[in-house]
């Protein structure tokens, strides 16, 4: 049981920090990535719930679910990336057109 | 008495977090994107380890090397046209769509 | 500063989400009750059980979803490639695909086969089939199907068209929507999922091919479509 803790507040916390990236920085990859990372977390929190007992094994339905997550989260950095790059080509910059790009243009 | 695999396990998370931290806090973005990859297999260590050997071999082909992979060529695409960036800017928009 | 006041929201929105995970109950979940009707799934491994016959509904949308991304990466190439490109013919990058690729398709069909009774399946296999792809372009190789427009669409679409044919066919037949037969449903899945090994791995070879801007060689150029 103590594993399935320590692994959903490491996943709890993955997701808080991907958050904080999505809503602190400008630069369109930073954004992107840091989606990624709060689906990492989100994805860690299903499959330490889905731990069980340590003898036994673990709960097949969670994992059947973060295996479509991790399927649909790469279908939409894909998109996402191609978005960003058609951005880019069209403006000059891989940031938002209204985003300020002072605040911590990184 | 603190187990063996209870240290592994809070070392794996310890390295998962401050991974996670260094990806969205270094200024360089392909260090960014490098670091990335590497926290996506240690999370696929991290399933193996909650009994998910499906899920890493899913991890670390899609999540680790697809993404990554995707992203480096997103971060060349933005690197190399940076000094065209400015003239694209003012053409606008032209050719066939 | 705006940047603390964010700071602080995420930290008191971290500290309750560690509070409330802390008291979660523990518990089996459904692995008793997938346990129970692992004889009438067909395959002998919970997780693909669950993944292709429990939940095949999820799937189906799965591979829809996927689909769905090529056609908005497809819609968003431009109508002439980008002229900026880098070639990436390195001879020691030649030698290690010429070792790899034919590993990786023999991997990618054992994963495949290996699905029904211990952990792989249609996922991974087209997850490493897909690499294999992303290989072979990089060093100038033609895909199969880059040439020849409705092989590679063929080759596309066809994990979701067994898929729905095969739902889709049984409620013809009487059943319910991708319920399949118990006898029947060991043979459904490997169809089903042979279809989407090939599909997953094309579809993820074109999600980086169509993205990229590479001048590879001097004929293997992104297609030109309208």
């Amino acid at each position: 049981m103590n594993v399935m803790y320590l692994y959903a507040v490491v996943a709890v916390l993955l997701f808080v920090i991907g958050l904080h990236g999505v809503i602190a920085y400008s630069h369109l990859l930073r954004k992107i990535v840091a989606l990624n990372i709060m689906g990492s977390g989100t994805f860690l929190l299903l499959v330490s719930i889905a731990y069980g007992r340590p003898e036994g094994g673990p709960d097949p339905v969670p994992h059947a679910m973060v295996l479509t997550g991790i399927v649909v989260a790469v279908s939409a950095t894909a998109f996402g990336l191609a978005l960003v790059r058609r951005l880019y080509s069209e403006t000059g910059k891989p940031y938002l057109p209204n985003g300020d790009t002072e605040k911590s243009g990184r | 008495m603190i187990e063996a695999l209870t240290l592994f396990d809070g070392l794996l998370g310890f390295l998962l977090l401050g991974l996670a931290w260094s990806v969205l806090a270094s200024k360089d973005l392909f260090r960014s994107v490098v670091l990335f990859i590497v926290f996506g297999l240690i999370m696929a260590m991290a399933w193996v380890r909650l009994k998910a050997p499906d899920i890493a071999l899913a991890e670390a082909a899609i999540g680790t090397g697809l993404t990554g992979v995707l992203l480096l060529d997103t971060l060349g695409f933005i690197s190399r046209n940076r000094s065209e960036g400015k003239s694209k800017e003012k053409q606008g928009r032209k050719g066939t769509e | 500063m705006m940047r603390w006041v964010i700071g602080s929201v995420m930290i008191a929105f971290g500290g309750i989400l560690v509070w409330g995970v802390m008291s979660l109950p523990g518990g089996d979940g459904l692995t008793v009750k997938v346990e129970e009707r692992m004889e009438m799934s067909g395959v002998t491994h919970p997780v693909t059980a669950v993944l292709l016959n429990f939940r095949g509904y999820d799937t189906l949308l799965e591979i829809g979803v996927l689909l769905l991304a090529l056609f908005g990466v497809y819609s968003l190439r431009r109508s002439r490639p980008d002229p900026t490109g880098v070639s990436v013919s390195h001879p020691f990058l030649l030698a290690l695909t010429r070792l790899l690729v034919p590993v990786m398709i023999l991997m990618g069909g054992y994963l495949f086969w290996s699905g029904a009774y211990a952990p792989g399946g249609a996922f991974q296999a087209g997850a490493v089939l897909g690499a294999a792809g992303v290989l072979l372009y990089l060093n100038g190789f033609d895909l199969p199907g880059r040439k020849k427009e409705w092989l590679l669409r063929l080759y596309l679409a066809i994990g979701f068209v067994f898929f729905l044919g095969i739902g889709g066919g049984l409620v013809a037949a009487g059943n319910r929507l991708l319920e399949y037969p118990p006898d029947l449903a060991g043979s459904l899945i490997i169809i089903i999922e042979a279809g989407l090994t090939l599909s997953i791995g094309f579809i993820l070879a074109e999600l980086y091919i169509s993205n990229s801007s590479l001048e590879i060689g001097p004929d293997v150029f992104v297609t030109e479509k309208g």
